[in-house]
């Protein structure tokens, strides 16, 4: 096993069934990461659209060696939904929590703290540890230098970094797609599927800014943690999580393990990344201490 | 689902002079902080030093109010002290309660304060049975403020689902977005709510002039722009103007603030215990007048007044800025 693991995250956006499957069976045979997060994280509206295809994904993904985590809703809020996080705590597989509602049900069998559960310090990622976590992946405001200060007390788990893909900033109890459509939540009419990688939102200057996800604010600039494994490793960072976009994660996750193998340089990595259909501009401010939004550092 | 008794009535305090203001206008309870990144109105020229915090307590505790503590930001993991130093100081002060949401700092209360009441901050955004449950289970909270994203009627059915009483904002500002889980005021300017204290902080607004009129801009983002000679506003950016689509405006919400006074009724008909106004960045004449205004509303409320009293005992309220019911009620998603 390589020193740093490569994580795919659960896909946010409301992507129809069919595509969700091709892309995990893909996934499955191509992509050079261990472990691989599937479910509804954003909305429980959509639910009832992807579960019917997890069955047949979970079974390619295992069969493929890849570990893995069902991933569970960041808001859950109707009794169905409550439901469906106390389901899906009961099965053995690694199970990511991503709302404290899922913590009493899951105490006591392993588990991985998402980037919604908020972990600032050790103390609390002790706390969880304690519990059953497994594997921390921070809020995506903190910088490296954080995410090493909590790691540094927890040498147990694996800590994770949020490191490629539109940031997961905020999410409310309005669903923003629907207001701009002049609709309901509750009467939604699905509009978040016309825009599978969110729907940017410019200033009024036309500046590209954040994007929208139904309930989800997003940045519209891409996460681009591009590090060395050497300094990853001595920060105390076993984890790279890349979060799913409809451009070629296959080619995305073959870079960022070029680079975690040390075949390729972060900077000629970065030009890679950069050359493919990304949704928006390079970011990394964040892991860098500063305004999550500033560009990734050019030579 | 905690008896009803009397409806308490949270008010803020953002100096020890809105303190005494608050509670001479009949504040219940008043709740405030520390002057550092301990609470979530860390802003210049605010808050309380350990011994204005004691003076504050024992002025309160004089007149029959009580104070709860906000130590409601997380801890930094390079150096916690000063939330447990916070969280010492506000118990050997006198606090009636501290409001908490790290569950770092809700765990050094509960190990080391167990006799201090605990409140659940709306920053740990505890929104259903189970989460409010793990929060009173693991650290004895008695009372959990109540994100706002929740319908009333919602609220009405958690608080038959739980042990414990909640606290709901019925007036002042407004968050849009699940408190605790926003990043969007550090994405723009490295500064946040969870870890600062601060949401769209001061130091990165700058207003641009031309004669177009005047552009309020975080951080270089233009969040809106205002004609010549219209009021301009402070740059809240989820309350900015934006585009998507081909579609102008305020996306995430217009520049309104929260008045749930009409659902008074409604609130404790669902069992809601004590009601929260939002404000300690306002000033004591705001607060005073606010205060004033609500602690007739809820009494009348207490005495059986009918919806058309309480309406006319805070019409004051509404006047000015643009107002909404939020989440209250359902249609606002």
């Amino acid at each position: 096993m390589p020193p740093i693991s490569l994580t795919l995250g659960p896909v946010f956006f409301h992507w129809p069934a069919e595509q969700l499957k091709d892309f995990y069976f893909r996934i499955a045979d191509e992509a050079p990461v261990d472990r691989v997060h599937l479910g509804e994280v954003v909305c429980g509206k959509r639910m009832p659209f992807s579960d019917p295809v997890w069955p047949d994904v979970i079974e390619r993904l295992e069969q493929a060696g890849k570990e893995v985590v069902l991933s569970t809703l960041a808001t859950p809020m109707t009794v169905r939904e409550r439901r469906s996080i106390a389901d899906l705590c009961g099965d053995s597989r690694l199970v990511e929590i991503n709302d404290v509602t899922a913590l009493p049900v899951r105490t006591g069998q392993p588990f991985v703290a998402g980037p919604f559960i908020n972990v600032y310090n050790g103390a609390t990622a002790q706390f969880l540890i304690q519990r059953g976590a497994r594997t921390i992946c921070p809020p995506v405001e903190l910088s490296l230098a954080h995410i090493a200060a909590i790691a540094r007390t927890c040498a147990e788990v694996d800590f994770e970094v949020f490191a490629f893909g539109r940031l997961p900033l905020a999410l409310s109890g309005r669903c923003y797609h629907a207001r701009l459509h002049g609709l309901h939540k509750d009467s939604c009419q699905f509009t978040c599927e016309q825009d599978p990688d969110g729907l940017v939102v410019d200033t009024l200057d036309d500046q590209s800014f954040l994007a929208i996800n139904g309930v989800q604010t997003m940045s519209a600039q891409v996460q681009a943690v591009m590090r060395p494994p050497g300094e990853l490793l001595s920060l105390g960072i076993g984890r790279l999580r890349l979060s799913p976009h409809t451009c070629d994660m296959v080619r995305v996750a073959r870079i960022y393990r070029s680079v975690l193998d040390a075949d390729e340089e972060t900077e000629r990595a970065l030009s890679l990344l950069s050359d493919l259909d990304l949704p928006g501009a390079l970011v990394d401010g964040y892991a860098r201490g500063r305004a999550g939004a500033e560009a990734v550092a050019t030579p | 689902m905690s008896e009803r008794g009397r409806m308490e009535l949270v008010c803020p305090a953002g100096t020890p002079a809105t303190l005494r203001a608050a509670v001479q206008a009949g504040a219940d309870a008043i709740y405030c902080g520390f002057r550092d990144e301990t609470n979530a109105r860390n802003f210049p020229g605010l808050n309380f030093s350990a011994q204005e915090m004691a003076e504050g307590i024992r002025f309160a505790h004089d007149h029959g109010s009580k104070v709860l503590v906000a130590i409601n930001t997380f801890a930094r993991a390079e150096n916690t002290e000063p939330w447990r130093k916070a969280a010492d100081i506000a118990v050997a002060s006198g606090a009636d309660a501290v409001i908490a949401a790290d569950i770092a700092v809700l765990d050094h209360m509960s190990s080391n304060h167990p006799g201090t009441r605990l409140h659940l901050s709306v920053q740990a955004a505890a929104a259903t049975p189970e989460a409010i449950g793990f929060y009173a289970d693991a650290f004895g909270v008695r009372r959990v403020v109540l994100p706002r994203v929740l319908s009333v009627q919602e609220i009405a059915a958690l608080n038959r689902a739980i042990a414990v009483e909640t606290e709901a904002f019925v007036f002042g500002g407004l968050c849009v977005m699940v408190e605790g889980r926003c990043h969007l005021s550090s994405y723009v300017t490295g500064k946040s709510p969870n870890l600062n204290g601060v949401c769209s902080p001061p130091e990165a607004v700058n207003y641009l002039e031309d004669s177009n009129g005047t552009t309020a801009q975080l951080s270089g983002f233009t969040i809106d722009r205002y004609e010549a000679g219209q009021p301009t506003g402070y740059p809240t950016l989820c309350k900015g103007r934006f585009k998507a689509s081909g579609k102008t405006g305020y996306l995430f919400e217009d520049p309104v603030s929260l008045n749930a006074g009409s659902m008074i009724v409604a609130f404790r008909d669902a069992g809601v215990k004590a009601l929260k106004i939002e404000g300690r960045q306002r000033g004591k004449g705001y607060v005073s007048e606010v205060v004033r205004a609500f602690r007739k509303a809820v009494d009348a409320v207490e005495k059986g007044g009918t919806p058309t009293e309480i309406d006319s005992i805070l019409a004051s309220m509404s006047e000015g800025g643009r107002q909404t019911t939020g989440a209250y009620r359902k249609t606002w998603r």
